[in-house]
């Protein structure tokens, strides 16, 4: 789960982190408030959004003057902002954060991760902040500097100096920048967090360091721990879709495609889009429904594939072990049944009783078209797809 | 022979009066597998399922000699009775549960680094649905049926694939030694690279099956081992060739979040390596197939 930068900033405040005084605004009346709260004479008005690289799709304004607070947040509250981590749908913008402006003298990288690789906590930092650190990798990979934190050990304080002389701090704000190294450890910790990256970790004109933009992702699967960080979930910035099928247990994930996948295991699912675009095909989602999956978690899981209006055909692809081919026939027949489905149905079933299952499909008298195999199932729902296509071409 | 687990092997289930653990206890010793108890603390000297309940793993070892341990564990306690199997004395333990949080996974790995190699206890999963060596012992959720014995060893992220695998080589007439799911998970017990090596010395293994996916480096080092230290010919499916950058696909760890994370990145890499690639998921069992016939 992904929080705003503001949510970030507070939560890093607390385990001792400077950030620039600032505060948040859902309209442009707001937004002047708050800049006239902080005062001073330049102020950063910027997009929340659930996305790194705000700056470059112009998520992010500098203003001089009050009435520039007001047109940049007008500007920018119910905007759709694009960039590389959003997608080509984007984000739309609800909130603004309203910062005091800094003036800086030098921006750093850091970051902290729990990587998978080394199954250690890694902390990463460079002193050329303020770039993209994937770009940085490529282009320049000795100014990016990594040291692995043995978790049952923990941080060290000489860890966190061997950091700050990397990222090229003065000696008079190495005492601090050790406390802040060491605070965003203790947040990552303590939260969950599988992420955090403070990009840029800017050295001020006078000398002070600063979180000017903070990034925090959580572990999902800690957040029954951490519910705090649950409440910070801002569900307008998550597919609609994905959340409803989170919310009914199922793990859904939407694509460019046009043909839709109901499947039981993440790697089946994966191979069996990977067996649809072998054959021709582009698959329409990721849908796992998991091992029980009851009639009327069947027919949630076809309410959620057919919601996408560009699915053409749908695939159902259940491989049984805990889960029984005759108990997903008698969902798919009854989901079939309530939902008017506009759009053909390939099923396959395979594993416990499938013998019952396809039975039960065959004497529904339903017109659903039936595979063995998988290779088998993802040609015909090609080759479905295909005709469904074709006679919308002939129709129009 | 058979890796991790046979007939012999001495099995208790760690969560073994819950729901889910009664089921799975049940459908293992129907399938013939030597399970002796389980452990539900609180509920030790109960009977359960015929068999007896202790309170410990460290008693279960003591009194009923188990040497395997599947676990049932809801996530929030799941790492600590991992952790309790390894101190117990455990040989090797499934972890079946899915959704332990990332940071317990990573303090479970530091605590077995803390034993001795000849003693650490082997750990797959968590995640998975399992390890079946067909024919002598399943410690897992898997239809055992579905598995034919024979030659063939399994290594795989998922555990429908598994099963989609099984079924296509079932189909050909090939038989499998052990299979072994290592789950889904962005930390876990062992890696592709670790059951590869168990297969390399089982003399029962002709060629491995690796099925992995999209995320993270253990095909690839997986893949450098075959190269360097592998006799038996692997061959490999990665699933994912459709899945978009920065979208987890329903495991925890199948999300692409750096280079060489994809499945096409990963296949082409693998096939440098001089790993057989299964050119489509469907034709698992055929691949497979070609490779057992030129062995002989």
């Amino acid at each position: 789960m992904d929080i705003h930068e503001y949510q970030a900033k507070e939560i890093l405040s607390g385990y001792g982190i400077k950030i620039a005084e600032g505060g948040l605004a859902y309209s442009p009346e707001d937004a002047v408030q708050r800049a006239r709260e902080i005062g001073g004479h330049v102020w950063a008005v910027k997009a929340q959004i659930h996305s790194g690289a705000r700056g470059k799709a112009g998520g992010i304004k500098i203003c001089k003057t009050h009435d520039e607070v007001e047109a940049a947040a007008d500007y920018l509250l119910g905007r759709r902002l694009v960039t590389h981590q959003t997608g080509p749908a984007g984000k739309v913008c609800g909130r603004l954060y309203v910062e005091a402006g800094t003036e800086i003298a030098k921006e750093l990288y850091f970051c902290l991760l729990v990587d998978r690789s080394s199954e250690r906590i890694v902390m990463v930092g460079s002193a050329q902040g303020g770039m993209d650190i994937e770009e940085l990798a490529v282009t320049n990979p000795e100014a990016i500097v990594k040291i692995y934190i043995e978790p049952a050990v923990g941080l060290q304080d000489f860890q966190a100096r061997k950091m700050a002389f990397k990222l090229g701090l003065d000696a008079e704000v190495i005492s601090h920048a050790v406390k802040t190294i060491k605070g965003c450890y203790k947040a990552l910790r303590a939260l969950d967090v599988s992420m955090l990256e403070i990009n840029p970790l800017v050295v001020t004109k006078s000398g002070e360091l600063i979180a000017l933009d903070a990034k925090m992702g959580f572990d999902d699967n800690a957040l029954f721990r951490q519910l705090k960080i649950s409440e910070l979930r801002d569900k307008t910035q998550e597919d609609p879709r994905e959340m409803a099928a989170a919310d009914r247990g199922l793990s859904y994930v939407g694509l460019d495609g046009d043909i839709g996948c109901m499947i039981n295991g993440a790697g089946l699912a994966m191979a069996t889009m990977d067996m649809i675009k072998l054959a021709g095909g582009e698959p329409a989602n990721f849908l796992d429904v998991g091992g029980g999956a009851s009639a009327e978690r069947t027919e949630k899981a076809f309410r959620l594939v057919l919601a996408d209006k560009n699915v053409k055909a749908m695939l159902v692809n259940i491989f049984a072990g805990i889960n029984r081919c005759d108990w997903i026939a008698e969902g798919v027949v009854h989901a079939v049944r309530k939902i008017d489905m506009k759009v053909p149905l390939i099923v396959r079933l395979s594993g416990t009783n499938v013998e019952e299952g396809r039975r039960i499909i065959a004497e529904s008298g339903l017109p659903i078209i039936t595979a063995e195999t998988l290779a088998e199932a993802a040609e015909k729902a090609v080759q479905a797809r295909n005709e469904v296509v074709a006679k919308e071409a002939a129709g129009a | 022979m058979a890796i991790l687990i046979n007939e012999t092997t001495r099995i208790i289930v760690q969560g073994f009066t819950g729901k889910i653990g009664s089921f799975h206890a049940q459908d293992m010793i129907n399938y013939g597998s030597n399970v002796v108890g389980g452990v539900t603390p609180g509920k030790g000297g109960q009977t359960h399922l015929g068999l007896p309940v202790f309170n410990t793993v460290k008693e279960a070892v003591q009194q009923a000699g188990a040497e395997a341990s599947i676990i049932f564990v809801p996530p929030a306690f799941a790492a600590d009775s991992i952790m309790e199997a390894a101190d117990a004395g455990i040989k090797y333990c499934v972890a079946i549960t899915d959704g332990i949080p990332t940071q317990d996974m990573m303090t479970v790995k530091n605590f077995l680094r803390r034993f001795p190699i000849e003693e650490r206890m082997i750990l797959t999963g968590p995640n998975c649905a399992g390890t079946i060596s067909p024919g002598r012992a399943m410690l897992g959720i898997m239809p055992g049926h579905i598995y034919m014995q024979g030659n063939v060893g399994i290594v795989g992220r998922s555990g429908t694939l598994g099963y989609e695998a099984a079924d296509q080589m079932k189909r050909l007439g090939i038989g499998i030694s052990t299979s072994v799911g290592i789950g889904g998970d962005p930390i876990n017990g062992s890696s592709h690279r670790d059951i590869l090596e168990k297969f390399e010395q089982d003399p029962e293994t002709k060629v491995v099956l690796m099925i992995g996916e999209i995320g993270g480096p253990q095909e690839v080092e997986a893949g450098l081992f075959a190269q360097a230290h592998m006799s038996k010919p692997v061959i490999a499916y990665i699933a994912g060739l459709t899945a978009p950058e920065g979208r987890r696909m329903g495991h925890a760890g199948a999300i692409i979040s750096s280079a060489g994370e994809s499945a096409a990145e990963k296949v082409a890499l693998l096939r440098e390596m001089g790993v057989t690639i299964c050119p489509t998921p469907a034709a698992m069992g055929t691949t497979v197939a070609e490779v057992l016939a030129k062995l002989k």
